[in-house]
């Protein structure tokens, strides 16, 4: 598992790449929350781009990253999510808590905005 | 004629894979169960949705069955009339209560960030799905998706 970060004005960006099971996501957990912390919880994109498997570990990553930054006034964003993914992201509901963009540039303008 | 002789050993196929439980493992579990399946000819959609339940069910045996420490799993694969079962064992604790196991949302461990959502994934990418599990002895999870039309096999 692999990720790339960059902060565009204060947002975390996270790009993800590779495959999001149990066992990629107990060592990315740590350090996007320690990326968080660094960037005064402002807000968080996450960008499936690169994503080609993800099971139910990677909901409870993106659930917990959403608990962190509610709890801090926060925002957070979800962008390019692939069509493999989109069933998984369907039957959980999770396009009900968490807005998904197109682009990872409208995941950011949606969260400067907000 | 030879045709007839290939649905024959496709149906006689099967595969056992056993490996401790690390987390390591779950992608491979996956993958070799991914491969096996390859001569059905399945679709994209088919193969990740088949890959999710199988990543799903070791992923369980390894957290819950084994509570991250140490144990085998072991994967049982067939195919037959264009039908893939995979089994998913452990020998771990046991689900003491398997209705509430596979409500959606429920999780035995939402300290470790876990979505409650495995068993709902796994209903909904197979065709059937079983559990079963003495507390104490371990837990057995069948699944059965149908890859191929038996016309496609005949």
């Amino acid at each position: 598992m692999q990720i790339d970060k960059e902060v565009v004005g204060g947002v975390l960006v996270v790009r993800l790449r590779g495959e999001l099971d149990h066992h990629a996501v107990e060592p990315l957990r740590d350090e996007i929350e320690q990326s968080l912390e660094n960037t005064h919880y402002r807000g968080l994109v996450l960008s499936f781009q690169g994503i080609d498997f993800m099971d139910s570990s990677g909901l409870g990553l993106i659930l917990g990253r959403y608990r962190t930054l509610s709890s801090r006034g926060g925002k957070m964003v979800l962008c390019e999510v692939n069509a493999n993914l989109r069933k998984i992201f369907e039957l959980s509901g999770i396009f009900k808590v968490v807005p998904v963009f197109e682009s990872e540039d409208s995941a950011l303008r949606a969260i400067k905005e907000a | 004629m030879e045709q007839k002789v290939q649905s024959k050993v496709i149906a006689a196929n099967y595969m056992h894979l056993q490996f401790p439980s690390r987390s390591e493992n779950e992608s491979l579990a996956r993958v070799a169960v991914a491969a096996f399946v390859t001569v059905l000819d399945p679709t994209m959609e088919q193969l990740t949705e088949l890959k999710t339940a199988v990543s799903e069910a070791v992923t369980n045996a390894i957290i819950h069955g084994y509570d991250g420490g140490e144990g085998e799993v072991r994967l049982h694969c067939a195919l037959k009339d264009g039908t893939v079962e995979v089994v998913v064992e452990d020998d771990g604790i046991g689900i003491e209560d398997i209705d509430q196991a596979r409500q959606p949302l429920f999780t035995s461990r939402p300290e470790l960030e876990r979505s409650g959502m495995g068993l709902t994934i796994i209903e909904n990418f197979v065709d059937e799905f079983f559990i079963s599990s003495e507390p104490g002895r371990g837990t057995r999870v069948t699944m059965r998706k149908v890859l191929a039309s038996s016309e496609t096999l005949n």
